[in-house]
């Protein structure tokens, strides 16, 4: 069981959280322009990586504040939380 | 009192203190400081239970958590407890015990037959056998239940009360024997808060019952003076009788406490268990080792155990399991316990597998008499109950074969060695490597996880002064990575044990008497009931991958998770195919480390604390009128009023034709509210619902569908802009959590530039829903605003007082009828309530519940979101395109409906069905088939969502999502029913009731 580091809260127990997936997955900015492929990539497609993970969490026993994590799925270590809006930190370790 | 093997001193046991008990009904006694299992070696009594699959008489192996043999049913009634480890247990005055899995008793067991049969059941014996026909598993289950099996589980409610811990510290030592106390004390002296956890009532571990020096005194004495500085510290926390049973993640673990197990009837206000949930920032593991038993035939009979099970009865509990001992070993350990035993007034014999022993030992052979067998093995033991003689025989120089003649001896114990295990199951569930050390001939811990330390015995390393060291600085370590520097004297100077364990061969199995591949009983997992051949069987067949050899033989299965068989399996393993035991691997060990109660784990959260009850203002009222409640996610809702005798049907169709005829009341407090306010409220709404927002007026309300991505509806509810830039919006009761998260998702994640805040209200409104043909004449009572259709019209919102309390009226229906739905603010909720109820006397007012909610609903053709939908259907397939916005850019799941499936012509659609015979209610969930045949398959086109007897109509009503079922109206279906009966029904429209909406429009 992680603990988490709320970029709003602090550290607290995963059980306050929850995951939503995969983050920097952008909505299309006018989903009328885009194929069914890329439609069907924005909802379906994701990718599951060995390594490092981008995901969303919630601090839904808090601040209710979405953020994202980074986070490596072999190891289980969260390297990094940093809010919404901010840049996608490096791959830098896998 | 008299116990015939008790010695007459010695032991960490109160002699003043004599207790009472009985196992299997005969009354005996021990004494305080006893465990169940050494007051029955105290009595002579060595058959304590019958094993798990060949019912073969079985006793004490051990004395401690690891034990798989002398499992007991302990207690009575409510509170007995299945497979408690007799080891385990500490005597209290009226302690009752008794026997498993046998009948008609332990000394006569019909079961036992399964032994003489035991070569037809080997290994997937139950796989193969009842394989045909499949469908008499369930039969033959039964009866292999009955006969393999261990305790039974208590028939009543468990009376007694858990509790549950969080604890967060710096350091967290398992194990309190002494290396875990020396890394306590050090981290403990430096200024970390520690917590150090044991699971034995006395700590101190193997060292109390040893003759080691520390510090040049007694390890008895150093123990004691360590515990009693701990104890003494405010930083320090010390828990005995405490077993960590998990550790995850970043360094969380888990330990059970026993807090009253051990004593009789306790009438404290304590719980039976404490379950602890520890975050510690460095964890030190020192939960020592588990002797390794040996391979021989006939290993498991009474009166057989380990080594250091046989020293820990003598020195710590003064019983002397045995008088004429024998021992058997392949290591220098067991010489140690021969000397104590010699000490205590026993014969002894040992049988080496060595062919050589060290000089030392030989000296210390003939300074205490102890005659020796090297280069012998046990192939044999018998005694129907318990060991009364052994055979043993001479190897060969290579160990392949025998020379000379067997001999057979006699004996009333067997100790056996064979090696030591470190408990590395915690460090394993930890995610930490292991390792197979030759030396040790074991798995020991290799890499470890962060902020982590293993130390002593538990890492391999069996040199007392050393480990002392080694943990003194663990310690240290480990609370300097916590901020905790403060500089301390090293306290560890000098430590010394009579007769350390240095290495061991590894002995995969000892020859018999028999070949062991020829369903002899050289036991590997006691508590499965795992032979050595078992896994020559296993290897045979295919099952050659650690993980298939496991689970087809079940070896290391049982509750105690193969503590004293892993390693001798594995190496079985590694002879049969002839590769390094490393290179065989090894399973992984999982939480819990024991068995631990379903009580410790639920605490407290159990009957109305296991989920949250939310209960509206009006509630009581509802108690009080006879309501029938029903759970609607979190929340008790009335389901139904019933009068007097009433049926619920007979209630319901009373409910809904006052509803439709006069006027009814419905507490609709729980529905979803979310308050939403921000200059970009229109346009949020616009790309959360389906339909157009922005010219929404001021005291307008709309009805919204919302779509996910996926363009499949997941909520729905009426909106109102109440301001220029705030809306009141109304959910469904289950999913109101669900879509205020769905909003702040979209605000947080999309639209961060959007300026829009979301407030949960939902517990802020009592909302009391009136409607019927007489709900206007009702209001207009309590008020002295105006309500008319001019005034007030459908789908409008009036702030207006009602019984002199500020309101918000919101003239919206879900019943079809002219309807008023008053929202006050909850504390005014019952008193606006009861005043509603007395003037609706007038009208024979009649609150309702939710299932007529659902009735009159259903009349008009109304959704359930979540009933009539399962996420799989998009607002066109419920024929509510009307509510799909064609003008508008974007909005959720827009471009998902022009995918081709979901623009498909014949998907699932909702219909209405008129059942035929105009008296069948169709259960809910039933299925529609086109052509019915006498029994299932049959090809299925739908599903019946919703199905009631419309008491307005006064003929069943029911909405089903049917194939293509949009352009059949009209058609005949079939709906099969479990008991054979096949009904017909017609296609139609789902609308039932006043399709031109009359009633509600005024």
């Amino acid at each position: 069981m992680f603990v988490i580091k709320c970029p709003y809260c602090g550290e607290r127990d995963q059980t306050e959280f929850s995951c939503h997936g995969e983050s920097h997955i952008a909505r299309p900015e006018n989903p009328n322009e885009v194929n069914d492929k890329e439609w069907g990539e924005y909802l379906f497609f994701r990718s599951n990586p060995k390594g490092m993970h981008y995901e969303r969490w919630t601090h839904d026993h808090g601040c209710r504040q979405w953020f994202n994590v980074k986070r490596h799925t072999v190891t289980d270590k969260i390297i990094q939380t940093y809010t919404m809006g901010e840049e996608k930190p490096e791959d830098d370790n896998v | 009192m008299f116990n015939r093997n008790r010695l007459i001193s010695g032991g960490s046991i109160n002699r003043n203190k004599p207790i009472n008990f009985k196992f299997n009904g005969q009354s005996l006694n021990g004494y305080e400081g006893d465990t169940l299992a050494s007051a029955l070696l105290a009595n002579d009594i060595h058959l304590i239970g019958r094993s798990f699959k060949y019912h073969r008489p079985r006793g004490i192996l051990t004395s401690g958590s690891e034990e798989p043999n002398a499992l007991v049913q302990l207690g009575k009634g409510s509170k007995t407890e299945p497979n408690a480890r007799a080891t385990e247990i500490e005597l209290y005055e009226g302690l009752e015990a008794s026997s498993q899995n046998c009948w008609p008793s332990v000394k006569y067991d019909i079961g036992a037959l399964n032994n003489l049969f035991s070569r037809i059941l080997p290994a997937g014996f139950y796989y193969k056998t009842f394989m045909w026909p499949p469908s008499a598993w369930m039969f033959y289950e039964y009866f292999i239940r009955r006969a393999a099996g261990l305790g039974e589980a208590p028939k009543e409610k468990n009376p007694d009360r858990y509790e549950q811990k969080f604890f967060y510290c710096d350091v967290m030592v398992v194990g309190a024997g002494a290396t875990g106390l020396a890394a306590a004390l050090a981290a403990a002296r430096s200024g970390a808060n520690v917590l150090i956890v044991d699971e034995k009532p006395e700590m101190g571990g193997y060292l109390i019952s040893s003759k080691a020096k520390i510090n040049n005194i007694d390890a008895k004495d150093w123990i004691k003076d360590t515990l009693t500085e701990l104890n003494s510290l405010s930083n320090v926390t010390v828990l005995n009788r405490t077993t960590a049973t998990g550790y995850y993640d970043y360094n969380y673990i888990t330990a059970l406490q026993k807090v009253t197990n051990h004593i009789e009837n306790s009438n404290s206000k304590l719980p039976r268990e404490r379950f602890w949930r520890i975050r510690s920032k460095q964890v030190i593991l020192a939960q020592g080792a588990f002797e390794r038993p040996l391979v021989f035939s006939g290993n498991d009979r009474p009166g057989i155990m380990m080594a250091s099970a046989g020293q820990v009865y003598m020195s710590q509990y003064g019983v002397l399991p045995g008088n004429s001992i024998t021992l058997f070993t392949n290591n220098d350990h067991a010489y140690t316990v021969a000397v104590d035993a010699i000490s205590k007034g026993a014969k002894v014999v040992v049988i080496d597998l060595r062919s050589n022993v060290s000089s030392e030992i030989t000296k210390l052979c003939e300074k205490n008499k102890i005659e020796t067998y090297n280069s012998h093995a046990v192939i044999s033991t018998h005694g129907s109950q318990k060991v009364n003689s052994i055979t043993l025989q001479e190897l060969s120089e290579d160990k392949q074969s025998f020379v000379g003649e067997a001999i057979t001896i006699n004996t009333d114990l067997l100790l056996m060695s064979g090696g030591w295990n470190p408990a590395v199951q915690l460090f394993s569930q930890s995610r930490g490597k292991l390792r197979y050390d030759d030396q040790i001939s074991s798995f020991v811990p290799d890499v470890l996880v962060d902020n982590q330390y293993v130390i002593g015995t538990n890492n391999g390393d069996f040199n007392l002064k050393q480990n002392l060291i080694d943990s003194q600085n663990a310690g240290i370590s480990a609370a300097k990575e916590t901020g905790n520097k403060k500089d301390i004297d090293e306290f560890i100077s000098e430590a010394n044990e009579p007769n350390e364990f240095t290495t061991s061969d590894v002995v995969p199995y000892v020859l018999g008497s028999k070949p062991v591949t020829h369903g002899s009983k050289h036991f590997i997992d006691f508590q499965n009931d795992v032979t050595a051949s078992d896994i020559f069987l296993a290897q045979r067949e295919g099952y050659i991958s650690v993980e298939h050899t496991k689970r087809y033989t079940t070896t290391g299965m049982a509750t105690d998770q193969g503590k004293t068989s892993n390693v001798n399996a594995l190496a079985i393993m590694s002879h049969i195919q002839k590769k390094p035991v490393g290179e065989v691997g090894h399973t992984t060990f999982r939480p819990p480390y024991v068995p631990q109660t379903f009580g410790a784990i639920a605490g407290r959260n159990v009957d109305q604390y296991f989920d949250p009850q939310r209960l509206t203002a009006v509630h009581q009222w509802h108690k009080d009128n006879g309501a029938v409640f029903e759970d609607v996610g979190q929340w008790k809702r009335p389901y139904f009023y019933p009068k007097n005798t009433e049926t619920m049907k007979e209630a319901v169709n009373r409910e809904c034709l006052a509803a439709r005829k006069s006027v009814g009341i419905l507490d609709a407090s729980t529905l979803g509210k979310i308050d939403i306010q921000g200059p970009d409220a229109a346009k949020f709404l616009n790309l959360i619902y389906t339909n157009a927002w922005s010219k929404l007026e001021i005291g307008s309300c709309r009805y919204g569908l919302m779509c996910n991505e996926h363009g499949m509806v997941f909520d729905d509810g009426v909106t109102t802009r109440i301001g220029e830039n705030h809306y009141h919006m109304t959910t469904t009761t289950g999913g109101a959590a669900r879509v205020m998260s769905w909003l702040e998702e979209f605000l947080q994640t999309e639209w961060l530039d959007m300026k829009v805040y979301c407030t949960s209200v939902t517990e802020q409104w009592t909302v009391l829903s009136i409607c019927g043909p007489k709900s206007r004449d009702l209001l207009s009572s309590l008020t002295d605003e105006k309500i008319d259709n001019e005034s007030l019209p459908y789908m409008k919102m009036k702030s207006i007082k009602v019984c002199g309390v500020e309101a918000r009226v919101f003239r919206i229906s879900f019943t079809g009828e002219l309807s008023f739905e008053i929202n006050v603010p909850a504390r005014y909720g019952k008193y606006v309530w009861d005043k509603v109820i007395e003037a609706g006397k007038k009208y024979n007012i009649t609150p309702y519940g939710t299932e007529t909610m659902h009735v009159l609903r259903a009349e008009k053709g109304f959704i359930i979101v979540g009933q009539d939908t399962d996420g799989s259907a998009t607002p066109s397939d419920l024929n509510m395109d009307w509510i799909v916005s064609k003008k508008k850019e974007d909005f959720l799941g827009k471009r998902s409906f022009i995918r081709s499936d979901t623009a498909r012509e014949d998907r699932k659609h909702l219909v209405g069905l008129l059942i035929n015979d105009k008296k069948t209610v169709l259960p809910e969930g039933s299925h529609i088939v086109e052509e019915a045949s006498k029994k299932p398959p049959m090809k299925m086109s739908g599903h019946i969502t919703s199905s009631y007897f419309s008491p307005t109509l006064g003929y069943p009503i029911a909405m089903a999502m049917l194939k293509n079922g949009k352009n059949r109206h009209g058609e005949t279906v079939l709906i099969p029913l479990m008991d054979g009966k096949i009904i017909e029904a017609t296609i139609t429209d789902s609308v039932f009731y006043d399709k031109e909406g009359v009633r509600q429009n005024d």
